[in-house]
């Protein structure tokens, strides 16, 4: 039974070097990741700062006009079709980087929830706020910047959290347009080696660290950023 | 310094200014009361331009701040300090940067200047021990006094106060009266919404009363308290002494 298992072992991850496939695929996979949320991140909270200066002002009414549609449109889709989309129509004609397209795509997309992961963090600061701000002389980008964000990120951050760790864990469609990530290179073993159970536990628990870890991480900036609250 | 011309307010259908013409001299202790609803904490508020006033004039030292541009009015503002009934102190940061955040950014001092003056102005409301505490540790009192600290820190020709103590606990009432009256005897010009009429007999250059969106009656507060003609005013006054 124990022999059987060590041989399964040795079969799905070392001969042949096939734990390479899981390695090989968890670069793809962090790679996409963490520039799909550096993207999600700019464009969200610059669409976001559009809609909440919008509600509170008035301004940009054009501008947060195209934001809604923007929104709407990635929010109410899936996105694997996106991906698909900006793969086989958008760039179809041209040879690109398929992980380049994935990071956008994943990209754009996350970028509409956390624009409205940090609106809503910006519209729940109460409006004394603002008008401490303004009666210190300061502008609204200043008020912004310095007194309004800084609270708003800190009210949105496990929102935020949970936003990456839904992206990371998004990303494993990447097969769909033949991007080997850990989950296709988990599924490529299994396809030499005609074993589920191993290939796909072990695809699992490589997110589950990974998920578990960012976890922690946000647990402690979120003690950090809390410490202004302390009585 | 302040000149308030036929000073009107509107929220939609309501109007809440009818018609203000008043002048605020360097130097005065304006205390505005009236009961609520009647209009003056729109009314000071529309002063450093909060509420932007529908029709009228407010003249800062010659200029009509109501035709500023959004700029100009920040500039404006920069000297014109203002307390609020909520302190609206900013929580993330402690309370010597509340101090200092507004000259810094603004590029009025540096950061190392802001810090020496943010000290003499806790030293001043007496909180200097509170320096790299938060917002969060304070009592009610002491947060309304960093907030009056906070407005010192851009040294502001005049200081508007919209109901300064009636989010406070009483027994923390006295400790910010204090200091506003400090504040007064330091010559510095105040206009003060407030329900607190000891200190509006003790302060007040001029007592002002305010009604339905007018100002009914006003004068020296001897005059105001002991010999108030309107019988509206009277009525308001039997009500609260």
């Amino acid at each position: 039974m124990i022999d059987n298992f060590l041989d399964d072992l040795y079969q799905n991850f070392v001969a042949e070097d096939r734990w390479k496939y899981l390695t090989d695929g968890l670069i793809n996979t962090l790679v996409i990741t963490l520039f799909a949320v550096l993207i999600g991140m700019v464009l969200g909270f610059i669409i976001a700062i559009i809609r909440a200066t919008h509600d509170k002002t008035g301004r940009f009414k054009i501008l947060n006009f195209f934001c809604k549609i923007y929104l709407t449109v990635i929010r109410g889709t899936p996105v694997v079709v996106q991906l698909l989309i900006i793969y086989f129509v958008v760039f179809g004609s041209v040879n690109i980087n398929k992980v380049l397209v994935a990071i956008l795509a994943f990209g754009l997309n996350s970028a509409a929830y956390v624009a409205e992961i940090v609106r809503s963090g910006i519209m729940s600061i109460d409006n004394g706020q603002f008008e401490a701000g303004s009666s210190l002389g300061l502008s609204y980008n200043q008020t912004m910047i310095s007194i309004i964000l800084p609270q708003a990120f800190k009210n949105v951050l496990p929102a935020l959290a949970n936003e990456f760790i839904v992206l990371l864990k998004e990303t494993s469609v990447s097969g769909y347009i033949a991007i080997q990530d850990l989950t296709n290179g988990g599924d490529i073993i299994r396809s030499q080696t005609f074993e589920a159970f191993l290939p796909l536990i072990a695809v699992a628990l490589i997110y589950l660290i990974m998920v578990m870890f960012l976890t922690k991480m946000v647990t402690k900036l979120e003690r950090r950023l809390a410490k202004n609250d302390r009585r | 310094m302040i000149d308030v011309k036929n000073l009107k307010k509107s929220f939609g259908k309501l109007e809440v200014l009818k018609g203000i013409n008043e002048t605020i001299q360097a130097g005065e202790k304006v205390v505005i009361v009236g009961p609520s609803g009647s209009g003056k904490s729109t009314f000071l508020r529309c002063l450093n331009l909060l509420e932007k006033p529908t029709e009228g004039e407010i003249l800062f030292e010659g200029t009509d701040i109501t035709k500023l541009s959004t700029s100009q009015i920040n500039l404006v503002r920069r000297r014109m300090g203002m307390v609020f009934q909520h302190f609206n102190l900013f929580p993330h940061l402690t309370i010597k940067k509340n101090i200092t955040l507004a000259p810094v950014k603004l590029g009025i001092m540096t950061q190392a200047d802001a810090d020496v003056r943010a000290m003499e102005l806790l030293e001043k409301v007496g909180l200097a021990d509170k320096a790299e505490q938060y917002p969060a540790q304070l009592s009610g009192g002491q947060k309304q006094r960093i907030a009056i600290a906070r407005s010192l820190a851009m040294n502001p020709d005049v200081m508007l106060f919209d109901e300064p103590t009636s989010a406070l606990d009483p027994e923390m009432v006295g400790e910010v009266l204090n200091l506003m009256k400090e504040l007064a005897n330091d010559g510095m010009t105040m206009v003060v919404v407030t329900h607190e009429m000891g200190f509006a007999r003790e302060v007040a250059s001029r007592v002002m009363f305010m009604e339905d969106g007018v100002v009914v009656e006003q004068a020296g507060p001897e005059e105001f308290f002991n010999n108030p003609k309107n019988p509206r005013l009277k009525e308001f006054i039997s009500k609260v002494l």
